[in-house]
């Protein structure tokens, strides 16, 4: 009697839950119905609507080497480079703070902590002041070494904690048989921490891709700016009229990143990433 | 140090020089020109001020409008929205059936991978006087307003929340699962009611996420910059000018590097506040 009383209340509570997940679901659906609905209407709008017929228009005016292949192609250069410098200097920093104890390790660590969550918008204007001193303003290899720097806090972070899940003992054989450190990290750790690297690296790529105000401030000539910012010009000068084609560019430029995520969720399952990451 | 462990340390190298040079450098360089007059315009030389810039900033009317709307952003956004709404989110998931679990998380979560700037459009739109909350607003008979205009930093802090929410969804989901089954239903059995469970039960065995999610939504929130930028650019005036854009305008509109800094300053110390805070939540974890 108890126990069906108990289901009872179990299924009742599961189709309350299933109302409220789909209401939150249908409000935060709204602005992501209308970007996908303005791509293939011919004559987008503000509001959500179902087009006046499907068309790829919006595709075909924005597919051009000004408006999309140019930036994008920057974006991909400034943080795939960015990306590069910053799993590569964090896989090397991690490896002797997770391999070797010294007095050394937690001080380093500790501040490596304290710098991910420091705002970096708060440095935006005296790195501007200074990459004008040091002639590094509107440049892509300064803006790639800012990058990497910002985003190398979380990265070692990151790193080291997966590093530490790879057992010592797979390495010491490699250490008799007078492998070096770089060899045995080379050879034997990040490939057995495969998963790790990738989180790491997908992870470092998407805050770049997405974000904005680095390249806003640190770069000048529209030929160098990536799609975060160009994207942000158009939006000024034609955007306001061409609202299918604003649509239709946000589409092409949120792609790889929903992708990546999607890559790397499936190949982790959910939140673990993430949960990690937090957990410390 | 002798030679073993100084080669055991070279790989940290390019990372320490990185960091030094690009992170710790402008830190350091920063809190130098807080206290200079250092102009955009032209001119070579700046002279050391004092703690003028920051007499200036606590006499400036729009400074502590920015104060006050940051912390409104804050609040709204970050402690109200994202957190209670990510708790409930997850706490929702663990009694859905699975397809809308899925669902709602698909959706949830495409808001906060996609880049800034488009979340700024999207919610420009959908904010704006023609967009869709107020078509939904017509169709239901409620007065409609141009929400950008009337309650912008509102319409940001709503727009913080649609691209915040998933992080804290994910920290509680992770933080819900660890809870042990044997608890909540026990405590089912003994006929303690939802809201009991959660007060009771939940909340105090997930505190120290509920720590760690709300300091990091709130360092997050502080550094907003780009999203608050598509919508409103602060204004109309500065009706939803937070600290970051104000530091950016009185920097770049007004060429006055000096005070824009002195500004970034302070919000560099209340994110150091905010980041000691987290780590002692961190320690007493780990």
């Amino acid at each position: 009697m108890a126990a069906t009383h108990l289901a009872d209340r179990r299924r009742n509570r599961r189709l309350a839950a299933d109302a409220g997940l789909l209401a939150v679901a249908a409000a935060f659906v709204l602005p992501l119905a209308w970007v996908v609905l303005s791509a293939l209407d011919p004559h987008a709008d503000l509001r959500v609507k179902a087009p006046d017929g499907i068309t790829l228009e919006n595709f075909d005016a924005i597919l051009t080497s000004d408006i999309t292949f140019t930036p994008l192609l920057n974006s991909l250069i400034l943080c795939g480079g960015a990306t590069l410098l910053t799993v590569v200097c964090a896989a090397l920093a991690a490896y002797p703070l997770s391999r070797f104890s010294s007095r050394l390790n937690r001080p380093f660590l500790l501040s490596i902590l304290f710098a991910t969550s420091l705002p970096i918008t708060a440095i935006m204007v005296p790195v501007y002041a200074l990459f004008v001193q040091v002639d590094l303003i509107d440049t892509l290899q300064g803006t790639i070494l800012f990058f990497a720097a910002s985003q190398l806090p979380f990265a070692i972070w990151l790193m080291k904690n997966f590093m530490d899940g790879v057992p010592k003992e797979l390495e010491e054989a490699a250490w008799t048989d007078g492998a070096g450190s770089l060899q045995s990290l080379t050879r034997i750790v990040l490939p057995l921490m495969g998963p790790g690297v990738a989180v790491v690296t997908v992870f470092s790529f998407v805050m770049m891709w997405g974000n904005f105000f680095v390249p806003f401030m640190l770069l000048l000539t529209p030929d160098q700016m990536p799609a975060s910012v160009s994207i942000n010009e158009f939006f000024g000068n034609r955007g306001m009229v061409a609202y299918g084609q604003l649509a239709a560019f946000s589409i092409v430029y949120s792609t790889p990143v929903i992708l990546l995520y999607v890559l790397i969720a499936r190949r982790l399952g959910g939140g673990f990433a993430l949960g990690g990451a937090v957990k410390g | 140090m002798n030679r073993r462990s100084l080669a055991r340390a070279l790989p940290v190298t390019p990372a320490l020089v990185l960091l030094l040079l690009f992170l710790a450098g402008p830190i350091a360089y920063c809190a130098y020109i807080a206290f200079t007059d250092l102009q955009l315009t032209g001119q070579a030389e700046s002279s050391f001020v004092g703690f003028e810039n920051f007499r200036t900033a606590f006499q400036d009317e729009e400074f502590l409008n920015a104060v006050w709307l940051t912390l409104v952003f804050t609040v709204v956004s970050s402690l109200i929205g994202q957190n209670t709404l990510g708790l409930a989110l997850a706490a929702l998931m663990q009694r859905a059936s699975k397809p809308v679990r899925t669902l709602t998380g698909g959706i949830v979560i495409t808001a906060w991978v996609l880049p800034e700037v488009v979340a700024g459009f999207l919610l420009y739109a959908f904010f704006r006087k023609e967009g869709t909350l107020n078509a939904l607003l017509d169709l239901l008979h409620l007065p409609s307003q141009n929400w950008l205009f009337t309650l912008p930093i509102l319409a940001v802090s709503f727009a913080n929340v649609w691209r915040g929410t998933a992080f804290s969804m994910l920290v509680y989901t992770a933080a819900l699962g660890e809870i042990p089954k044997e608890i909540t239903e026990a405590a089912e059995v003994d006929g303690a009611g939802g809201w009991r469970r959660m007060w009771h039960i939940t909340l105090p065995m997930i505190r120290r996420s509920i720590g760690t999610n709300l300091m990091l939504n709130t360092l997050q929130t502080l550094s907003v910059f780009g999203l608050i930028w598509v919508m409103t650019r602060g204004g109309p005036g500065d009706k939803s000018q937070t600290l970051p854009l104000f530091m950016y305008e009185q920097a770049f509109q007004n060429s006055m590097i000096g005070y824009g800094t002195a500004v970034a300053l302070l919000l560099l110390l209340v994110g150091s506040v905010f980041s000691v805070v987290y780590m002692r939540l961190l320690r007493t974890e780990v």
